[in-house]
């Protein structure tokens, strides 16, 4: 058996594939890049592209790894992208806490699917957040945002493959599909 | 085919299910809404857990400025020869201004103490990087790069080379916010500068222009006019330049016209911003009505509610 053979390609775990149990430093540095992310300064067009990566980590940690990051964890990431963003204090907490009650409701069924039909769950969950944060703002008193409010969830939708990819390659087994 | 239940079978149990969990941290997240929104008690929790967070941002930062740095030792001569011709024109093109300012400034300084006018422009001001624009579609923020160690205070005007940006509306331990004149609930007095009209320019939030609120169709105010600040609030020093008029529309049966501006300071594309330092306080408002008169009303009203 080659070398090759024993690290894990960067392709997708087919869904019989049983992958090892995430590392929890491997999760919060996970969670610390993507806050970064969030916080990268941007302007113009780059940041009506940008998603909320904060959001899109979390619900691949509470799909994946549910004993580690769950309603809790990502309420209080919430909180702390309220204190980014000068934001009041509550508004991503909320989202964040029903995007994880989402995930959990989803987490069994949508590994089944190819990652490409996952993007479009994934897509459904990040809008229904960010209509959250929406409807508190504007029972707040905040007009209606310009059509490219919609722009991000979408993107977060479609860099949920790349993503996946990128988050379970840690978890593949060392062994390839060959002894299969 | 049997739907696959969403909760784990009983031996799986760890704490509470994840309904009940919603429900709990949904609830917090809403009084949580409420308590920031209405009473502001939260100030201090957010400046601290701010105080933890800035240093993490300002490590983002470090790659960007380091190429940025490597990019500015590569800059072509030429680049730099240009650079120098415009800032030496400009140099040029402002000394008259600078030349006069010495006497215009004493004689000012004259003739306001013949009138026994109060100093409006406090001395000392901060030149601020803007770090990074709120991620936060609704409002019109930046965050810049200093704070209350630099002895900054919530109120201060921004401003850039061109006018007046906006205003610091919360000061961090080594960083602050500013709200920008776009904002939805900004507000700046201004005055017209050519006729004087006094008015005061809303922001309206992101993608649409501020504009002059509560203006009678016969002021004197036409397109291109140049708008500064009349300095009526006590915060933004008199004088500042802060918009131009961009359109105007007098409607027959509408009370007020409707007056759109373009913002003459770089709110969206200005890096390096001044902070004034806050104007010396106006005196205070003279008193309302005298208050045997005013007992004399309330008295009256109550008798009148009574009978």
């Amino acid at each position: 058996m080659s070398f090759a053979s024993r690290v894990p390609s960067f392709t997708p775990a087919r869904p019989e594939e049983i992958l090892k149990p995430a590392k929890p430093w491997f999760v919060v540095l996970t969670l610390v890049l993507a806050f970064l992310a969030n916080t990268l300064p941007t302007t113009g067009v780059a940041l009506a592209l940008k998603p909320d990566f904060v959001a899109l980590t979390l619900l691949y940690w509470c799909i994946q790894a549910p004993r580690y990051v769950g309603v809790g964890v990502s309420w209080t990431l919430g909180l702390v992208m309220d204190v980014v963003d000068a934001t009041l204090f509550g508004q991503h907490a909320l989202a964040y806490a029903a995007l994880a009650y989402g995930a959990e409701y989803f987490r069994r069924r949508v590994l089944r699917f190819p990652l490409w039909q996952q993007a479009v769950q994934v897509a459904v969950l990040l809008g229904a957040c960010a209509l959250l944060v929406l409807l508190v703002r504007m029972i707040g008193g905040a007009p209606l945002p310009r059509w490219t409010y919609a722009v991000p969830p979408i993107v977060g939708a479609l860099l949920w493959p790349p993503l996946t990819v990128v988050l379970q390659w840690p978890q593949r087994p060392t062994r390839s599909a060959s002894t299969f | 085919m049997r739907p696959i239940p969403a909760e784990p079978p009983p031996f799986f149990r760890r704490g509470p299910s994840a309904l009940a969990r919603v429900t709990f941290f949904g609830l917090a997240s809403i009084v949580l809404l409420f308590v920031d929104a209405r009473f502001r008690y939260l100030e201090d929790v957010r400046q601290a857990a701010g105080a933890i967070l800035f240093p993490l941002q300002r490590l983002v930062r470090v790659p960007g400025e380091a190429l940025d740095s490597v990019a500015a030792y590569f800059a072509s001569k030429r680049d730099l020869e240009r650079d120098n011709e415009r800032l030496r024109s400009e140099l040029i093109a402002q000394s008259p201004a600078a030349q006069g300012y010495v006497p215009a400034r004493d004689e000012n300084a004259r003739l306001k103490a013949l009138v026994d006018l109060k100093a409006t422009h406090a001395e000392g001001s901060t030149v601020v990087q803007v770090l990074y624009t709120g991620r936060d579609p609704f409002a019109q923020k930046v965050f810049v790069s200093r704070g209350r160690e630099a002895g900054l205070v919530p109120g201060s005007a921004v401003i850039d080379e061109h006018g007046v940006v906006g205003q610091l509306t919360r000061v961090h331990p080594t960083m602050s916010e500013v709200t920008l004149v776009t904002d939805k609930d900004h507000a700046v007095p201004v005055k017209a500068e050519r006729s004087g009209v006094r008015s005061v320019l809303y922001g309206a939030g992101t993608g649409r222009t501020p504009e002059l609120r509560f203006t009678p169709p016969s002021a004197d105010i036409r397109v291109g006019d140049r708008l500064v600040t009349s300095g009526l609030d006590g915060t933004y020093p008199p004088g500042l330049a802060v918009a131009q008029v961009t359109r105007v529309e007098r409607e027959t049966g509408q009370m007020f016209a409707r007056i759109e501006c373009a913002p003459l300071g770089g709110v969206d594309r200005s890096e390096t911003l001044l902070v004034l330092a806050p104007p010396a306080a106006l005196p205070p408002r003279p008193e309302e009505p005298s208050e045997a008169e005013a007992a004399r009303k309330g008295g009256r009203a109550k008798a009148r509610r009574g009978g």
